[in-house]
Parts: C-alpha cells; sequence; structure tokens
C-alpha cells in the first residue's frame, strides 16, 4: 500500500535562518514564481498534497505581540489567494492553504476554499487555525483576548510549541478552548455551505424559463454560540462536493476538533512508540462517531542528504540557537528517513507531511530521492492514480447531506 | 495625440443581461470561463477584467429567484488564479467593506496585488441590508447614512496598512531592515486597532461605482476609476464634468481619475443585422416570466396570473417592502409605475415589450465601425474615459468585440496596439 506524503511550505524552510541560504533575495518570499517552483516541484514528486502555512498576523518567536527581530522571515502572503495563484499551474497535486477561523469570516471562507476547488479542478483542502494572541484580535479591534506570557520567548516555531501549552494559565485554556470550539462552528458551517447547492441544482430548463431549480438549494440555518449564517452558498458545489479539511493537532482539544471536523490530522509523535499512543488516542475518541476515519498523518521536521547534520548545525549557529520543534527534528539521508516512515507505518500512521528545513534543497531531496527509495520499497505510487485530492486520498466524493435519497 | 480609451471586461453577472439559453452560453463557474473572458480582454489588450458581488441569493416573492444565472465564486480567490493565465491583464474585484474588516481585507487585496506583480484593484462598494448580513457575524446593521462614512475610515485604515512597511525593506544583512515594518494605530468611530501588515505596500487600484452625492465626494476623494451607469452621450458627459470638477477640491488632477460607465453592445455586419441582434438578443434576456418579475418587483406583489403579453396592470402598486431581496432597492416605486404606463401608452406596448424598453437596451448597437467611432466619440467629448464593457454571454461574449472593434479603434489611433507597462496603475495612466 502506498504511503501518503505531503510536504508543508513555509518561508524559506522550517529553520529560522534557512532563508540565509535559499533565498536570492527576501523579496521572493512574495513572489508567485517561488511558490510555483516549490510546488512544482511537490508534483513532479507525485506527492499527494502541499500546505501552505499562514498566520492572521506577523510571526513573533514571542508567545503573543511582536518581536523586534528582524534575522527571521518576516511576512507572509494570504495561503489561500497563494494557492489559488498556483492551482493553473499544476495538475495533480493537492492544495491545502491555511485560512484562519477566529478573526475571519466562516462565509467567506468557505466560498475561498470552494472557489479554490473550481480553480484547481478538484485539489483543494484547508487547514483551519485559530488565532490566539492578543496581539491578533488587535488587528480587528472587536474582541478583548488575555495576553499570554508577555515577553516570553516561544521555545518552538511560530505558535505551537510545547512552550505555548506549558505557558498556559487555566484561563487561557478555557480562552483557547473557546477558539476551538469556533473553529469547529466555522468548519460545520463550511461543510454546511458546500453541500447548500445539490449538484444537479442548476437546471437551464428552457420550457419553464428556470436556470435553477429551487429545491436543490438549501439554506443551512446554522445558529452557534459565535455566529449564525443562513445560506445558502453563492457558490455551486465544487468539483470535490466537499473539499479536505485537515488539522494540526498536539492535544487532546485539537484531537477532539480533528476527530469530529477533519479529513486529515497532522500529529506530533517524537518516536514510534508516542506514534502508536497518539493513534490509540484518536481511534479511541472517534469510536462511536458517525464520520469516517481520520486520516493520521505524521509531521516531521526534515533535513536530507549526506550532510544534512552539519546543514542544520551550520543554520543554528547562524540563528544563535538550536531549532526546537513541535515535530521530531531528523537528519538524515533519505534511505534513513524511508526506514523510519515505514517503522512508524506499522504504528498505524497512514502518512507524513514533511517540513522541509531549508528550502528548496531538501523538497528536492523528498520528491527526487525519498520518493524513489519508497518506491523501490513498493511504498509509494508511481504516478498519480487520481485527479482529485479526494482521490489520492481514497475517499469518495460525497453526496450533498440535503440531497433526498431515492 | 487623442485621448486614449480604456477598456474593461466584465465577467457576465448574476443578472437578466447573461442569456443562458443560447447554446453557446456556457459554465458561469468552471475556471475555463473565467480563463476564457480574461485571455480575451488580454488579447485585446484591456486596462482591467471586473468581477462583481452579490453575497446573498437574490430572493423574489420569499424564493430564490430562478429565472436568472446564479453561482459565482469568492472574487478574489479566482482573479488570484487568473493572475497565473495573465500576464498583464488589471484584476479587479467587488469586495464588500460592511461584511469585512479593514485589516484582513487589505491583507489579502496586497497579497493578490503581489501574485499579480501589480495588477489588483478593489471596486468598493457597501451593503446596509439585514437579508446579506445575514450570512455574516456581524448581521446587517448600518444605516444608509453610515455606509459612506465607513467606507472612507475602512479604506483609511487599509491605506495605513498598505502604507505601514518602509520602501525597500529588504536591504542589508537582515531579512528586514530594523524599523521598517512599522506599527499601525487608528482609533476612530467604526475602528479600533493596532499591529502591522503581514507585507509591504500593496495598495491596489481603487473602483468606485456610487452614484449619489457623496458617493461622487467618495470617488472625488479617494478612487482611482469611477465605474458608473451614466453610459449615453449626454448624461455621461454632464457625470463627467461634475465629477472631474469636484476632484480640485482635494488637490487631484483630472487625469487621476478615470471615469468608465457600464456598457453593453450588440454586433452585426450591417447595421439593421446589429439591430435585428440586439432586439433578439433582449427578447431572450426578457423573457416572458423575466417580464412578470420585473413586474412584481415595482408593483411590490404577486401578479402571476398577469398576462405578460397584455397591457399593464390597471391597479396601483403597493407600497411597503416589496417583494424582492439582494437587489438595488428601485426607489419610488409609485413614480416607476406612472412612468411605465405613460410610456406604454403612447408607444402601444405590451408588459414583456414595455419591460424590454425600459431595463437597459444595448448602450452601443451597430457594425464594428458605428461601435468604434460611438465608443471614441463618448471618449473625445468627454462623456467617459472609456467602458466596462458587459458581454451577454458567457464566456464567449467578448470574442467579436475583441476580434472586430479593438483592431477599429486601434486604427483610430486611441487605443493601446500593446500594452506598454506592466502595472494596472500603468495601463490607467496614473501616477500615485
Amino acid at each position: 500500500m502506498s504511503l501518503h506524503l505531503a510536504v508543508a511550505l513555509e518561508g524559506a524552510g522550517w529553520h529560522p535562518a534557512a532563508w540565509r541560504e535559499g533565498l536570492l533575495t527576501p523579496s521572493e518570499v512574495f513572489d508567485a514564481q517561488y511558490w510555483t517552483a516549490l510546488v512544482r516541484e511537490a508534483e513532479r514528486g507525485l506527492l499527494d498534497f502541499v500546505t501552505f502555512e499562514d498566520s492572521f498576523g506577523l510571526q513573533s518567536t514571542l508567545l503573543d505581540g511582536l518581536d523586534s527581530r528582524t534575522d527571521q522571515v518576516r511576512g507572509r502572503l494570504d495561503a489561500v489567494l497563494l494557492a489559488a495563484r498556483i492551482a493553473p499551474l499544476t495538475t495533480h497535486i493537492g492544495l491545502v492553504p491555511t485560512a484562519t477561523t477566529t478573526h475571519t469570516e466562516p462565509f467567506h471562507v468557505a466560498i475561498g476554499i470552494a472557489s479554490l476547488d473550481f480553480a484547481s479542478e478538484g485539489r483543494a483542502g484547508w487547514q483551519p487555525r485559530i488565532s490566539a494572541r492578543s496581539s491578533e484580535a488587535a488587528l480587528i479591534g472587536r474582541r478583548d483576548f488575555p495576553i499570554l506570557g508577555t515577553g516570553t520567548r516561544a521555545q518552538a516555531h511560530e505558535g505551537r510549541p510545547t512552550a505555548f501549552e506549558a505557558a498556559m494559565d487555566d484561563d487561557f485554556r478555557r480562552h483557547v478552548a473557546g477558539l476551538f470550539e469556533e473553529a469547529g462552528d466555522a468548519v460545520e458551517v463550511a461543510r454546511r455551505l458546500w453541500d447548500s447547492w445539490e449538484d444537479d441544482a442548476e437546471i437551464r430548463d428552457e420550457a419553464t424559463g428556470r436556470f435553477l431549480d429551487r429545491d436543490k438549494l438549501h439554506t443551512i440555518d446554522f445558529e452557534g454560540r459565535f455566529f449564525s449564517v443562513r445560506g445558502p452558498s453563492i457558490t455551486p458545489r465544487s468539483p470535490q462536493g466537499q473539499p479536505v479539511v485537515t488539522a494540526l493537532a498536539h492535544s487532546r482539544v485539537p484531537y477532539e476538533f480533528a476527530v469530529r471536523h477533519a479529513d486529515v490530522v497532522f500529529v506530533t509523535p517524537h518516536s514510534r512508540e508516542e506514534a502508536a499512543a497518539t493513534v490509540a488516542e484518536l481511534r479511541d475518541l472517534e469510536a462511536g462517531s458517525s464520520r469516517g476515519p481520520v486520516k493520521i498523518f505524521a509531521d516531521l521536521l526534515v533535513f536530507l542528504g549526506d550532510d544534512a547534520a552539519e546543514r542544520k548545525a551550520r543554520l543554528d549557529a547562524l540563528d544563535g540557537a538550536p531549532l526546537a520543534s513541535d515535530a521530531l527534528v531528523f537528519a538524515g539521508s533519505a534511505e534513513e528517513l524511508a526506514d523510519l516512515l515505514l517503522d512508524w507505518r506499522e504504528a498505524g500512521v497512514e502518512g507524513f507531511r514533511l517540513r522541509p528545513g531549508a528550502l528548496p534543497y531538501d523538497l528536492k531531496v523528498i520528491a527526487r530521492e525519498l520518493t524513489a527509495v519508497l518506491r523501490a520499497r513498493g511504498a509509494f505510487r508511481d504516478a498519480y492514480e487520481a485527479g482529485t485530492l479526494r482521490g489520492h486520498l481514497g475517499l469518495t466524493r460525497p453526496a450533498s447531506r440535503y440531497a433526498e435519497v431515492s | 495625440m487623442r485621448k486614449q480609451v480604456h477598456l474593461a471586461a466584465h465577467f457576465p453577472g448574476v443578472n437578466n443581461t447573461t442569456v443562458w439559453a443560447d447554446p453557446r452560453s456556457l459554465s458561469q463557474i468552471a475556471f475555463s470561463s473565467f480563463a476564457h473572458l480574461a485571455r480575451t480582454a488580454e488579447r485585446g489588450t484591456f486596462d482591467f477584467f471586473f468581477l462583481a458581488e452579490g453575497l446573498r441569493l437574490r430572493e423574489h416573492k420569499g424564493l430564490i429567484h430562478d429565472l436568472d444565472v446564479a453561482g459565482r465564486p469568492e472574487a478574489l480567490t479566482v482573479l488570484s488564479a487568473l493572475a497565473a493565465v495573465t500576464d498583464r491583464l488589471g484584476l479587479a474585484g467587488t469586495v464588500n467593506a460592511t461584511f469585512n474588516e479593514p485589516y484582513e481585507l487589505a491583507r489579502r487585496l496586497a497579497s493578490l496585488d503581489h501574485l499579480s506583480a501589480g495588477r489588483a484593484a478593489w471596486n468598493v462598494v457597501t451593503t446596509s441590508d439585514a437579508f446579506t448580513g445575514e450570512n455574516f457575524r456581524r448581521g446587517g446593521y448600518l444605516d444608509r447614512a453610515d455606509r459612506y462614512r465607513r467606507a472612507e475610515e475602512f479604506l483609511h485604515v487599509a491605506g495605513a496598512f498598505w502604507n505601514s512597511w518602509e520602501a525597500d525593506p529588504f536591504q542589508g544583512q537582515d531579512f528586514v531592515r530594523q524599523g521598517a515594518i512599522r506599527q499601525v494605530t487608528h482609533e476612530g468611530t467604526h475602528f479600533g486597532v493596532t499591529g502591522t501588515a503581514t507585507l509591504p505596500g500593496g495598495r491596489p487600484v481603487i473602483i468606485q461605482a456610487g452614484d449619489s452625492d457623496e458617493g461622487r465626494e467618495f470617488a472625488a476623494r479617494n478612487a482611482d476609476v469611477i465605474f458608473s451607469r451614466h453610459g449615453t452621450l449626454e448624461d455621461g458627459k454632464r457625470f463627467y464634468t461634475d465629477v472631474k470638477t469636484r476632484l480640485a477640491g482635494y488637490g487631484r488632477k483630472p487625469y487621476e481619475l478615470k471615469i468608465m460607465p457600464a456598457a453593453t453592445f450588440a454586433l452585426g455586419g450591417t447595421e439593421e443585422e446589429a439591430r435585428s441582434n440586439a432586439d433578439a438578443i433582449r427578447r431572450q434576456q426578457v423573457g416572458p416570466r423575466t417580464a412578470l418579475a420585473f413586474l412584481e418587483q415595482v408593483w411590490g406583489r404577486d401578479l402571476s396570473g398577469h398576462d405578460p403579453d397584455g397591457p399593464l396592470p390597471e391597479t396601483d402598486p403597493d407600497d411597503g417592502e416589496g417583494v424582492t431581496q439582494g437587489r438595488v432597492p428601485l426607489g419610488d416605486r409609485q413614480a416607476i409605475a406612472a412612468k411605465w404606463r405613460a410610456l406604454a401608452a403612447e408607444r402601444g406596448l405590451t408588459t414583456r415589450e414595455l419591460v424590454i424598453e425600459v431595463t437597459g437596451r444595448q448602450t452601443f448597437v451597430g457594425t464594428p465601425e458605428q461601435v468604434a467611432r460611438q465608443i471614441d466619440e463618448h471618449v473625445q467629448a468627454d462623456a467617459a474615459d472609456g467602458f466596462i464593457l458587459v458581454p451577454h454571454l458567457t464566456p464567449g461574449g467578448l470574442d467579436d468585440f475583441v476580434d472586430t472593434v479593438v483592431p477599429l479603434l486601434r486604427e483610430r489611433g486611441v487605443f493601446r496596439e500593446s500594452y506598454s507597462g506592466s502595472t494596472l496603475r500603468e495601463h490607467l495612466g496614473l501616477t500615485r
């Protein structure tokens, strides 16, 4: 059985100093050509999908508020628009942008992802993300958020470190749990909107002069604690029907979110044993759920090649600190990484989302060497077998929840 | 040099202008349709491609209006995808200032501007109706008078984010220069925000479509382009003079605001053929049920028993709320009905014929030579700086225009042979 392989694209790579070696100029990260070349590389490697990181506010090493560091990548493009920009220039690979849920309109996000699904002809996904920081709330100025650990340096990358959880007091834990509840409502609204036009709602019936069969359009009538949305969508049902929803999860609250709302979950075990325990916890949580099982992907931050360890050490020296990450940091050859992936597969992990330490180098090794090694071991596809992201993941196209079964 | 014409392509919308019962009418939502029209516009060296907005499906008599084309994408997402299949064409999206927040919309527009290398435009609209608001967190809440004040403040805050990174932020040894990312702080009536943008620059071309006195002032202060509805020669000249005169009050030069009315067209090999094509299109646009729906919109009640091929109803319109939601309000319905009756009596028109007559004849009808001349005349007479063309077919509705009219405009020396600039601001001859 083929492993599922994805790559997480972020800045110049996941090492904060990677931009010094990987970019011709810092402004490349705001340039469509840079990202297009990366996604095409991933597509040549026949990967299932790429994800595009995003956050509502600017990057910072602090738990809350902005730092004044100018030696790391600062600034990003909106990830949904970035994915759409690349969609017509690729043909098979899934495109999964992050879109935040705390300060955005669920309606706009839902039609944005549906529109990405049209532009990519069925390759859209979505990674919802909460925005917990008070500094992000201040960009809108309508909600008062508690300030978390002012001045405390995050121990790992960008807003989802283990230190983040350690620094939480009970109030903040409740705050974050509320944001996950709201994110769950946002996904529920999106899923209903995506179904609100049945597939055959457009009839173009000249005899009666009707373009639409209004009986096949449905209000979604969502009423929640945070917002209500009437519907139907303004966007017809998209090629996949339901674009793929993913979630990064490190602990119980996001695990519950993933099991309830996502099709794919990204987890961060640091060993095969931890992987097995996480898989067991997720499968336990979804017992009794009517939804299909969530696909479990493990995230790994990877430096590849014969000089992987030296490259990482050199970047650590440039950054002035050893790289810390929520995900396991791997440095080694493609062969060694393949060994690890196949070992963890035995623990019930169905796929991997690899975070290249430095772009484009580590991505190239993934797309060219790692896939070749896995293929030689019978564990990776030698051609795309489907044209949609759901297809790559073995998910069928569901009927609209509002369609009457005849 | 003669005054140059500016042209834009409006993707066929979701009202009865768009004819779907024609074998050439293809998908209103497939990306291939957007790509076809955008590539056609770029082949014709148009200034920009334009997308309208409607955030809730229209309703008529409490039910979803089912006679017209419906279903469209999120504007900025499809424009970003179009940036990949075009190279020079400007990409304009209509996005509501009421159901968005300045920081987030500024960020998305700046992203589109980067992803298209300087081709983004934002048509600023405001909505106040609670009907549309039911799809959004904040609901409908603005009274009419507040709309422009809020839009003005919205634009001010968005502008602060577009300006918040210093020019040339990427000089020196670090990723960004120390101090290159400045904090925005704004405390106003509608917004109180603090923070920094996640990307440098990104101010799009600003388009505005309001027609009221406040709308014109807003445009004179803020807009680079006005999307007007004054397409006829005399009406256009009055509007043009009025708005261009207002610019001086804000220290702006006449060329800094381009006036581009919406325009429809019908072409033919001869003038007679063009007229007959125009009539055929109008009959397709206003079928019997569509005529009745327009009638009900004005009369404000159910008239399903009425014969569209007979005279107008003898009874007067109802006062009150009306039966239509999700459309621009009509205004004084009693006055409209009186006007309709007078016109129908004068010309002996049936209900359907009357609706065909009063709901938008084509702006330009004729042979390619005639249409090129009319467009040129409008522009030289200062009735417009150019037009936003609204084709009646998706996606091929501009093919003939680009193949036949554009070369004649070029021959007249009033339209570019090729793009001389790479950004939309350059196409429009704007400096700021």
